[in-house]
């Protein structure tokens, strides 16, 4: 179990995208929109995008990585 | 006064003021050049997400992520990414200054360069190398605090803007300067 430890370290430290995530989503959405309902809705969709990219690389390198 | 049309489709004014003064007040302090503009929401919004997150990352790494130095083993190009949020950056500049002329850094070294940073070819140095010495005493938190306040000064430029000219719009969802199809030249129009 012990070569997992990096792994799990790794994960720790994604929790420190959280608050960019948020903070680029809302001043983003807030560079769109003039009224909080809009700014909050392009956020929303924002950090969906945010995301789901993140978990795309994260998906492609871990393929890689299957390989090497 | 500027005529902003959202993605909702709503049309209303923003009054925009000074523009130029707003922008430089939106650079000095994230936010300002939206309370200037009397636009408090979006002013208080900046504030807290850009103000925010520049001073977690600052403080994540130890008041050391933001100083500036030009030098031949240390170029801190992350500093043009970090002046973006304006005032909170600029003490780095009076530290540099102090530095270089052999005086002692203010506030306990906060934003001051490293003393001495080696080279990469000089492994001797390395000891007496402070750049190296954050690294290891603050590790991963070193250039997370470096990216927190990078991406900090990057986002309030997307408000300077934003203070400057207003939300932006998206160009496709904007149809009303369009000329009706039977007024272009050659199809009937007069």
């Amino acid at each position: 179990m012990w070569h997992l430890f990096p792994l799990d370290r790794a994960v720790n430290h994604l929790w420190y995208a959280i608050p960019l995530i948020v903070a680029i989503s809302l001043v983003y959405g807030a560079t769109r929109h003039e009224t909080l309902p809009g700014i909050l809705v392009n956020a929303y969709r924002a950090a969906t995008w945010i995301i789901s990219f993140m978990a795309i690389i994260f998906g492609v390198l871990f393929v890689i990585s299957l390989w090497s | 006064m500027a005529a902003v049309q959202s993605a909702e489709l709503e049309t209303f004014d923003i009054d925009l003021r000074n523009p130029s003064l707003a922008a430089f007040l939106a650079w000095l302090c994230p936010g300002a050049g939206h309370f200037y503009q009397r636009r408090y929401a979006k002013g208080t919004l900046f504030l807290v997400c850009i103000l925010g997150i520049y001073l977690f990352g600052l403080i994540m790494g130890g008041g050391h992520v933001v100083y500036t130095s030009w030098n031949e083993n240390d170029k801190r190009w992350q500093y043009f990414c970090q002046i973006g949020v304006g005032a909170a950056a600029l003490p780095a500049l009076i530290q540099n200054r102090l530095v270089k002329e052999g005086k002692p850094p203010l506030l306990g070294g906060w934003m001051a360069p490293p003393k001495f940073v080696a080279s990469t070819d000089d492994y001797l140095d390395l000891k007496r190398d402070e750049l190296a010495t954050w690294n290891l005493q603050y590790h991963t938190y070193f250039d997370l605090g470096t990216l927190f306040t990078m991406i900090a000064g990057l986002l309030n430029v997307l408000a300077i803007y934003d203070a400057y000219a207003g939300p932006m719009v998206i160009a496709h969802q904007d149809n009303t300067d369009k000329p009706p199809p039977d007024t272009e030249p050659g199809k009937g129009g007069k």
